[in-house]
């Protein structure tokens, strides 16, 4: 709402609130959902700070240094990063109404969604193996609950984005699906955004400690 | 990014810029940037060629806010204009809270680990 001045006919002006217009559907659609994102950041950020305060403490278990991969992290890292430029090409496809060359990079973007799933899931059933579970120490209950929850914000947008296809393919490019991939390209970019906290403070730093 | 805003004012319906838009170009750009910012804090690390762990620490801290701002600004858009403002109020009050929680945990926590009583002397004072 704005508040209106008009000066009235006697030359006094006329305080007054104007009437709300009618506003498209959807028009707060992504600022509403970037506010979540940023909810959903802080989430993050308490997971964050609890891996930094109990990072250390291994009780005489496994440290960083003798569990973490750099390089399957570096290839973790890569598919992400991939995914997230696919991604791209895929708005910049739907934006030009190219409904089967947007169907194909969300595809792709899918399959690399799920090849850094599938890594994850490869690098935790090895350090559950060698007996690095959550229950060893408060380091790995804190590492597999940061690195867990972003893992299941990816397999979550997996889920919306296989959701999204079909939703494309039976209805089309239409205001609606625009605005659900416009949404689902943000959470996506989001979650490559966090990645980059936890390559860095979980995986290099770890390393290096 | 004259090209987006001028997208984005195109798109925008009469509230707001809306959500901006990336080109073919600015996406590239960013994807570019971010393999570098990536691939060198990970040599950095494995290849150890820094002189002491502190400056390849704060080295790759810093190759990763720079990342995080690329990634803000090519893949998610984030400009001034978009919604009026109210995208990057949202993003400064969360990052002031971010700092606030992570910075005063680490320290408190740190702090209160160091003012602990030693175990060794605790065994001691029966």
């Amino acid at each position: 709402m704005t508040v209106a001045v008009h000066p009235s006919q006697t030359g006094e002006p006329v305080f007054y609130l104007a009437d709300e217009h009618p506003h498209p559907e959807g028009w707060s659609t992504s600022l509403g959902f970037w506010i979540y994102l940023m909810s959903d950041c802080l989430i993050f950020a308490i997971l964050f700070a609890t891996y930094g305060v109990l990072g250390g403490n291994y009780a005489a278990g496994p440290a960083p240094k003798d569990l973490f991969d750099l390089n399957l992290v570096a290839v973790n890292t890569s598919m992400l990063l991939l995914s997230s430029i696919t991604y791209g090409f895929a708005m910049l496809t739907m934006q030009q109404n190219k409904v089967a060359q947007t169907q194909a990079w969300l595809a792709i973007t899918g399959l690399f969604g799920l090849a850094f799933i599938g890594i994850e899931l490869f690098e935790f059933a090895h350090m559950i193996h060698e007996g690095a579970t959550p229950q060893r120490s408060a380091f790995l209950s804190a590492f597999f609950t940061l690195v867990g929850t972003h893992g299941l914000h990816v397999s979550c947008g997996l889920i919306w984005l296989v959701t999204l296809m079909v939703q494309v393919r039976k209805f089309g490019l239409i205001e609606a699906n625009r605005r659900r991939l416009m949404c689902l390209s943000m959470f996506w970019h989001f979650l490559d955004v966090v990645w980059i906290g936890v390559f860095t403070f979980v995986y290099l730093l770890g390393v290096l400690r | 990014m004259s090209t987006d805003t001028n997208a984005a004012h195109a798109h925008g319906h009469h509230h707001g810029d809306g959500h901006a838009h990336g080109t073919f170009s600015s996406y590239m750009l960013g994807f570019v940037l971010s393999v570098v910012l990536t691939a060198v804090p990970f040599w950095l690390v494995m290849s150890g060629t820094l002189p002491s762990k502190q400056i390849t620490a704060l080295v790759i801290m810093a190759f990763a806010i720079v990342q995080i701002v690329v990634h803000m600004i090519y893949f998610l858009h984030m400009n001034a204009a978009s919604e009026n403002g109210w995208t990057l109020m949202a993003l400064i009050f969360t990052i002031v809270m971010v700092v606030i929680a992570l910075s005063g945990s680490l320290w408190v926590m740190s702090h209160l680990n160091s003012n602990m009583m030693p175990m060794h002397q605790m065994s001691g004072m029966k």
